[in-house]
């Protein structure tokens, strides 16, 4: 059940423990009926079946950082302990040096600037630069994140990583029937992948392209026929 | 604002790839992104695309008093617009390298090369002649807004059409275009740039209409004006990689064969909008 909305219109969101997604603010206004719920973007207003999670789908290429979401950062310059990093938003990322898995004052990871680094953003406000983690908050373990090596870097929009970090969507399962790869998807329109060989790099960059709803959205059908067309 | 160089990753999956002649968007090293030509209402305007890049032409012409010096020729002129609109790298009021060499060059293709006749636009001697003016606005860039930009301007001029003048001794009547049909501009010859792009790696071969990242990792950029009947209007290398001089002729070479396909291209989309603004009256 979804409905087209303009920032701005008045959402009839009513639960007891409400909570509301990206796209949506509460605001706490005089108004006869107490604070009301109003929607900041354009997109389709979508709602969990018991009514307790709302949220506004939207698609845009501009990243802005929100905690615990996966980047993709690239490290532009090293400063003192850790690393400033460009994830794509208003402000670039501070990365410390300590943020790794297993990472002492005498063992700290060696990052040359251009390289590229997967990491979660720990902190992020309006006005403030957004701060990254190598690892996961619990546990403490890298899980996956760190610098990547290797590869190549997709940009695409941002619905377009929402989607692909769905374990329900087409595209990585039906690539990956045809060639081992790797992908790290992350939250900022950046997807890292990485194959045996440069033309499937190139397919699988292509796919994401063509699948993108910014540059077209073919569907599972047209994108099993473009991949007849190449050569892999 | 200046967006980050490229990563490392980027750039040795760029060279691996190009090294094995494969390029990022599945085209060949010397093939061009296919052109889309839009034009609009008004005559002389012209959306020119060349696959993500998009450059918007529009000329205009209106009668002014010709400079002393120069009584008897008109005058054209050509006003790039780069905006941020075009991509954040760009800053309104203050013009970057890449900007400063897309005017010189534009300068140099349609105006030094002489490809618009001057004199037919003259319409009274020391008193009236036409001043062309050619607008071009930067919608998008993804790598080489120069070739993009020359083929918009090309074609909203062949495109464009003047009012037709009347003079009676010394009188100038301007007839309107529901009167009498307006009258295209003479061009001489039809101008075409083609921008190649070397690699640092001397074992890599060079690209024809490089993408944004091509254009970001490339060592060297070497532009070719040419037109259809093999005459080279401008041969323009700002630095980079040094060349041999065969490596020079084989690039025009394929620069000519290129010149002769746009040229088709054009004239074919040309002839099909003016098929569709065919208007009888009976």
């Amino acid at each position: 059940m979804s409905a087209t909305v303009l920032p701005g219109t008045v959402v009839p969101a009513q639960h007891v423990n409400l909570k509301l997604g990206p796209g949506l603010v509460q605001r706490s206004d005089a108004g006869e009926a107490g604070p009301s719920i109003i929607t900041t973007r354009t997109g389709t207003l979508n709602h969990s079946s018991n009514g307790s999670k709302w949220w506004v789908e939207s698609n845009s290429r501009r990243y802005v950082p929100a905690p615990q979401e996966s980047v993709i950062g690239v490290v532009v310059q090293k400063v003192g302990d850790g690393f400033r990093v460009d994830i794509g938003a208003a402000h670039s990322a501070s990365l410390d040096g300590l943020a790794f898995e297993g990472a002492t004052k005498r063992n700290k990871p060696n990052l040359k600037i251009g390289c590229l680094v997967y990491a979660r953003v720990s902190l992020a406000h309006k006005d403030m630069e957004p701060e990254l983690e190598c690892f996961d908050a619990q546990t403490r373990k890298s899980e996956g994140f760190g610098e990547v090596k290797g590869g190549f870097l997709v940009r695409c929009s941002l619905k377009m990583c929402r989607n692909l970090l769905d374990p329900k969507h087409f595209l990585l399962p039906l690539l990956g029937a045809r060639f081992p790869l790797e992908a790290a998807v992350g939250m900022n329109g950046r997807v890292w992948v990485n194959a045996k060989e440069p033309k499937q790099i190139i397919a699988i960059s292509r796919c994401i392209e063509a699948v993108d709803p910014d540059g077209g959205g073919i569907d599972e059908a047209g994108i099993k026929a473009f991949l007849g067309t190449l050569d892999i | 604002m200046r967006p980050p160089s490229p990563s490392i990753p980027e750039k040795d999956f760029l060279y691996t790839s190009l090294k094995e002649s494969l390029r990022l968007d599945g085209r060949l090293p010397m093939e061009l992104r296919t052109p889309t030509l839009t034009f609009g209402d008004d005559l002389g305007w012209v959306e020119c695309s060349l696959g993500k890049t998009r450059v918007l032409a529009q000329v205009e012409g209106k009668m002014v008093k010709p400079p002393p010096e120069r009584p008897y020729e008109g005058i054209i002129t050509i006003h790039p617009e780069i905006s941020p609109m075009a991509s954040s790298e760009y800053e309104p009021g203050r013009p970057s390298d890449e900007e400063v060499t897309i005017t010189r060059m534009l300068d140099k293709v349609l105006k030094r090369s002489d490809a618009v006749d001057k004199e037919s636009l003259c319409i009274l001697a020391g008193q009236r002649v036409w001043h062309i003016r050619l607008t071009l606005h930067f919608l998008a860039v993804a790598g080489n807004m120069l070739d993009c930009a020359c083929l918009a301007g090309i074609v909203a001029l062949k495109h464009f059409r003047r009012p037709d003048v009347e003079v009676i001794g010394d009188e100038v009547t301007v007839h309107e275009p529901t009167e009498r049909a307006p009258i295209p501009l003479a061009i001489h010859h039809t101008p075409f740039c083609f921008t190649f792009a070397f690699f640092p790696d001397s074992t890599i071969p060079p690209v024809l209409d490089p993408s944004q990242l091509e254009q970001r990792l490339s060592a060297g950029l070497i532009s070719i004006a040419l037109n259809a009947q093999r005459e080279l209007c401008v041969l323009q290398k700002l630095g980079g990689v040094p060349l041999e001089p065969d490596e020079v002729l084989k690039i025009v070479a394929i620069a000519v064969q290129k010149a002769k396909e746009l040229n088709s291209i054009v004239d074919a989309r040309l002839r099909e909008d003016w098929e569709g603004r065919h208007v009888e009256v009976r």
